[in-house]
């Protein structure tokens, strides 16, 4: 763990991995006097009283998690993105396969970055773990479902993007007007359903 | 009754914005928020309001309203004309009008954005705990247009006759800079920093105050993407720094040289493009900014 500073009143703790990244960003979680926590895929950034944070990184085990209760989010994916049977081929499999296989799994939101709302998800089984492609879209509809490296996302409103897009939900995955206003937020599992 | 105001034109741009939605990074939202919070408290002060109380921010001023009801108002920032029914009135300092008043505001000599407060604060629907609007992300109100009419909040008791003074926007700025978190990614980047000059970019915007001049040598490649605050100085391959303003992407993949501390940032959001910017690394131990 390196401890890098970021300004006055932040730092950047850099970690080796999204395990590590879990451990800090829960350690962190929840103490008095931070204003920002923002795992990302190597790193937690914080800002706030660097005192207390100090304190707490000191005692931080980054072999294991703690025990949470997380949030248990089911998204509904209509699967007929316009790469599926890219990803199948890439596979080498078929493009049910590549359904049962992204709705088998149960991930968790390692971060949001990108735009709001907009989760990072680990647990993509292995032969999904594709690269993003090799010419970005302009415009990756709203509630798209992609794929890209170690990650899955939704598209929570419509931006430029690379992932292969395999599907699409109608879930609202981002409403600012709302108590809540991000459906996935950093720690919460999801699990993908045909719907 | 409530009372509102309509705007008779915006000028190049005019925004709602309050002291933004900080806390939400880790859900992508970016802080947003007055780009020269102090003008906007100030502004605030004077016509009663919480400081928190949104109000206008004004690319290059501009505005005309007319005012559907009486109320309080004053504008901030550089200095700047003030007009009321096409008289002089003062700037930095309350003005009042009636209803059916017509309130002008001319174009600032200097610097980029005038504020605009008026009493009650502007009631648009809050999203996130903020007014602000958000250009990187469209959180909050729309970019205001013509004819549009804004809703005022109940306004409290005047707190008495008080003048603030204007800001100043320098042609040219010394921004003292903390180095970090990636600096080791540059050989040298204190004196890449101390020695370089730049100015400030046409391409500027509530995202991120551009710089062209001295090409910031760096290593190649990509960091996974991660956390950014306000202030961050990026630095893309072409070696041209950006210093992130307060619709800032929450997250990014370029390396971060230096921090620009919270209290110098106003300088750059006031910065025209054409404006000198130089940097004065602070050694960390010394401490305080001076």
């Amino acid at each position: 763990m390196l401890l890098r500073r970021c300004g006055t009143d932040a730092l950047l703790v850099e970690v080796d991995s999204l395990t590590e990244v879990a451990a800090v960003r829960a350690a962190l979680h929840g103490l008095d006097g931070i204003e920002e926590l923002v795992p990302a895929a190597r790193t937690v950034l914080v800002k706030g009283d660097l005192h207390g944070i100090r304190a707490a990184l000191k005692t931080v085990d980054l072999t294991r998690v703690p025990a949470t209760h997380p949030r248990e989010i089911t998204i509904p994916v209509t699967y007929d993105g316009p790469d599926l049977d890219l990803v199948a081929e890439t596979a080498g499999t078929t493009a049910d396969e590549v359904v049962e296989l992204h709705t088998a799994a149960t991930y968790e939101v390692a971060f949001c970055g990108f735009a709001p709302g907009f989760g990072y998800l680990t647990g993509l089984p292995e032969v999904l773990r594709q690269p993003r492609l090799d010419s970005p879209r302009t415009k990756v509809p709203q509630g798209s479902v992609g794929i890209a490296g170690e990650f899955t996302a939704a598209y929570p409103r419509a931006t430029p993007g690379g992932w292969r897009l395999i599907g699409r939900t109608g879930i609202t995955l981002f409403d600012p007007r709302s108590e809540t206003p991000a459906l996935l937020q950093p720690g919460d599992q999801v699990r993908f359903v045909v719907a | 009754m409530s009372r509102t105001v309509r705007i008779i034109r915006t000028g190049p741009q005019a925004l709602v914005q309050d002291l933004g939605r900080p806390g939400n990074a880790h859900l992508g939202v970016p802080p947003s928020g007055a780009v020269d919070p102090r003008s906007l408290k100030l502004a605030n002060r004077l016509v009663g309001n919480p400081e928190t109380a949104a109000g206008l921010e004004l690319l290059l001023g501009g505005l005309a309203v007319e005012a559907n009801a009486s109320c309080t108002i004053a504008v901030t920032g550089p200095a700047v004309a003030v007009r009321v029914n096409g008289r002089l009135a003062d700037s930095h300092h309350p003005v009042h009008l009636r209803a059916g008043d017509t309130l002008e505001i001319g174009t600032p000599g200097t610097g980029l954005r005038t504020y605009l407060a008026l009493s009650g604060g502007v009631d648009a629907p809050e999203e996130l705990g903020s007014r602000s609007t958000d250009l990187l992300s469209g959180i909050g109100p729309d970019p205001l247009r013509d004819n549009d009419v804004l809703e005022l909040g109940p306004p409290n008791p005047a707190t008495g006759a008080d003048v603030v003074p204007p800001h100043e926007a320098p042609p040219a700025l010394v921004i003292p800079i903390r180095l970090g978190p990636r600096d080791d990614w540059f050989e040298n980047a204190e004196t890449q920093l101390r020695q370089g000059s730049w100015t400030v970019s046409d391409r500027s915007n509530r995202v991120g105050t551009r710089l062209g001049g001295t090409k910031l040598n760096r290593r190649d490649g990509e960091i996974p993407s991660e956390g950014m605050i306000t202030g961050s100085v990026q630095v893309p391959p072409d070696g041209q720094p950006v210093v992130f303003l307060n619709d800032h992407p929450t997250t990014g993949g370029y390396p971060v040289i230096g921090v620009v501390d919270p209290d110098h940032l106003r300088f750059l959001g006031q910065a025209r493009p054409g404006t000198e910017v130089r940097f004065r690394p602070v050694d960390w131990a010394s401490g305080s900014l001076t």
